[in-house]
């Protein structure tokens, strides 16, 4: 089994006639995943690839569809509309790829999503995948493996390295999700490890972190108080000067908080196997 | 994006909050001009990207407009932690009594603004932090309803502030909530809002931070941003798409994806020791295109530290064979002459490593591992140097 996602997962696609989401729509499909439907006001009634019906509107898509996810490629300006517009018309997952969202707005979409029924992954975020079942995303389907071993991250490639690692040591994944590398996201470190330590299927966990912020901290105090199944980690950034931006809106270290440094002594005082270089990861959950 | 003091001060004013009436200056004859308006009583103080400036000697008080011309010159001269001091602010001189500390942030992990203040302004809120948690007090801002009146009192009675001053520090309060939020601001802070001899509060120093992924809805403040301020690499890298920030060490990292560069980084740390590590960080984004892979190759390059580069490419959607021919392109484009490990995983990575192989380019070697590449680079770093 799987978080989150699973063969009964119905997936709409807001943005699926631009450039990236149709390319990623197409993966998805090739990859096994159940793609219901697309959004695109003013193409209501237009197929995507000939076989996936084109709504105007998200209310519309779920009312035909029954999509429960959906998956938000539209540019930063029009993202926290969509993110509304799921909210309201009941979607269940709502997974935001975009990148560049201003972050006041994220915060006032951020409220919305907490006060309502619907889950948010993102933003600026690579999505999550289950192994052999379905993918939301931009993860790589070739590089996962069916397995036992759940897997989250703040990023893009470096998550893609080290599932591509498992995989090479024959240590399959249960579920790989990206949470994103936004300052305010919806989902947390701390969500996803609750929902691993409560999935059957997952026996062992990893969590690959970075600096800015004390979303890592917040885990090492959860896995200290309500984990029982191991943990390995690795936190990006520990060579970053403070004060300057790593690429990620969110990789910051300012004011002292956030450095890699406090990040690993905190996971490591929770019993949390830290590893130096992501290529160690695979060996510690041995 | 950072503002300069100046350029915060100057916005804090627009919204009506109270600023010294200084002037900036170029040039020390400017300097003089101004401070001979202001009345001679001056303080002159560096424009520079950095904290630290007092303790760097750019910030200095005149009793002259002769002495502000002097003390301009000599801190227009200075190089304040590795940054030219190419402007200086003359602000008339403030006699005051207290220091309040008021700013404006976002709080990444409730996903809400934070009003904060302390009575024990003039030092950095996270030296406050350290020393005095207590003096700090904090309020919440509901970011669709915004910031309250009865906040703002919670605020003044927390910091036991006289009074005598409340309404006009809730003018202020208020100021500098809307100017955070016109702003699009990630902090906007006042430190210290002095109170004066003559009892009126003001803003003598502050500092902004604009969410750049909001500065295509602000052409104004995206006008303020000081190239001058910034390494030059980093203005092209911005201008050709290129996420990069430059750093102090010698080995040139090139990689796809932000977190996999920082771990690029820390692996040439972690094998370089004290003396070698990372010379940028550098963010090629997606696809790793032969134009983009040479732009980023100009840009590591225009660094006169680096001595060998380590090109670190994950391919996922992207198959490696493909950015190995991408990478040989320009190669032949830039034709660099450093030491160069190229380091291809993922997707067709055993294709795309047989690519560089067989193109048996002297100073181009392929590795398998980011541990094999990283300790490559280091041996390579250490050999030119």
């Amino acid at each position: 089994m799987s978080i989150l996602f699973d063969s009964n997962s119905k997936v709409i696609v807001q943005g699926i006639t631009g450039k990236q989401g149709s390319f990623h729509t197409k993966l998805m499909m090739e990859y096994g995943t159940n793609v219901v439907g697309g959004v695109r006001p003013g193409k209501g009634g237009e197929w995507f690839e000939g076989t996936v019906p084109i709504f105007d509107t998200v209310k519309k898509a779920r009312e035909v569809t029954g999509a429960n996810v959906n998956m938000v490629i539209v540019p930063p300006a029009a993202a926290v509309d969509a993110i509304y517009e799921s909210v309201d018309a009941g979607i269940e997952l709502i997974i935001v790829l975009t990148e560049h969202i201003p972050v006041h707005d994220m915060m006032k979409a951020y409220q919305y999503v907490k006060a309502s029924n619907s889950r948010l992954i993102g933003p600026n975020c690579p999505g999550l995948l289950v192994p052999d079942v379905g993918k939301v995303g931009f993860m790589p389907g070739s590089i996962a493996t069916p397995g036992n071993v759940g897997v989250v991250s703040k990023s893009g490639t470096l998550t893609y390295e080290v599932v591509y690692a498992l995989t090479e040591a024959g240590l399959g994944q249960t579920t790989c999700i990206g949470i994103g590398g936004d300052p305010v996201i919806g989902t947390t470190f701390v969500d996803v490890l609750e929902m691993f330590e409560n999935d059957p299927d997952t026996e062992k966990v990893v969590l690959i972190g970075e600096i800015g912020g004390r979303a890592e901290i917040d885990a090492a105090e959860y896995i200290k108080k309500h984990m029982t199944k191991p943990v390995a980690a690795f936190i990006a950034g520990q060579s970053a000067p403070p004060g300057k931006r790593m690429g990620h809106a969110g990789a910051i270290v300012s004011g002292g908080e956030g450095t890699a440094e406090e990040k690993i002594k905190a996971l490591q005082n929770a019993g949390v196997r830290v590893a130096r270089n992501p290529e160690e990861i695979p060996d510690l959950l041995k | 994006m950072n503002l300069h003091e100046y350029q915060s001060k100057f916005r804090f004013g627009e919204f009506g909050i109270p600023i010294p009436r200084g002037k900036v200056a170029t040039t020390p004859k400017e300097a003089y001009e101004i401070a001979k308006e202001l009345g001679g009583f001056v303080v002159i103080k560096s424009q520079v990207l950095v904290g630290g400036r007092g303790k760097a000697g750019g910030v200095k008080l005149a009793k002259s407009a002769e002495e502000a011309r002097d003390l301009a010159a000599e801190i227009l001269s200075k190089t304040i932690k590795g940054l030219p001091v190419r402007k200086v602010l003359v602000d008339p001189g403030v006699r005051f009594n207290q220091e309040i500390y008021l700013g404006i942030t976002n709080d990444r992990a409730v996903g809400k603004p934070v009003m904060m203040a302390s009575s024990e302004g003039g030092v950095e809120i996270e030296e406050i932090a350290r020393t005095k948690p207590e003096a700090i007090v904090k309020e919440y801002i509901d970011p669709c309803f915004g910031l309250h009146a009865y906040q703002v009192n919670n605020i003044a009675s927390g910091i036991n502030l006289p009074y005598d001053h409340w309404k006009q520090f809730t003018q202020i309060a208020m100021a500098l909530w809307q100017c955070y939020l016109a702003s699009d601001a990630e902090l906007a802070e006042i430190n210290p809002l002095v109170i004066t001899d003559e009892g009126q509060l003001l803003a003598i120093d502050g500092k902004m931070i604009i969410d750049d992924s909001a500065l295509p809805r602000h052409p104004d403040l995206a006008e303020m941003r000081d190239i001058e301020d910034e390494p030059e690499a980093e203005t092209r890298a911005r201008e050709a798409g290129i996420s990069y920030v430059k750093l102090d060490g010698q080995i040139g990292c090139m990689v796809n994806g932000a977190g996999l560069a920082m771990t690029t980084m820390d692996m040439t740390k972690l094998y370089g020791g004290d003396d070698i590590g990372p010379a940028n960080f550098l963010d090629i984004g997606g696809g790793a295109s032969p134009e983009k892979v040479a732009a980023a190759l100009r840009i590591i390059l225009s660094d006169p530290n680096v001595k060998s580069i380590l090109i670190n490419i994950f391919g996922g959607i992207t198959r490696c064979d493909d950015v190995a021919r991408g990478l040989l392109v320009a190669y032949e484009e830039v034709k660099p002459d450093v030491p160069m490990v190229i380091r291809l995983q993922g997707t067709n990575a055993k294709e795309g490593r047989q690519i560089i192989d067989e193109a048996n380019i002297p100073n181009l070697v392929s590795a398998s591992t980011l541990t094999e590449a990283a300790q490559k680079a280091v041996e390579a770093a250490k050999g030119a140097m």
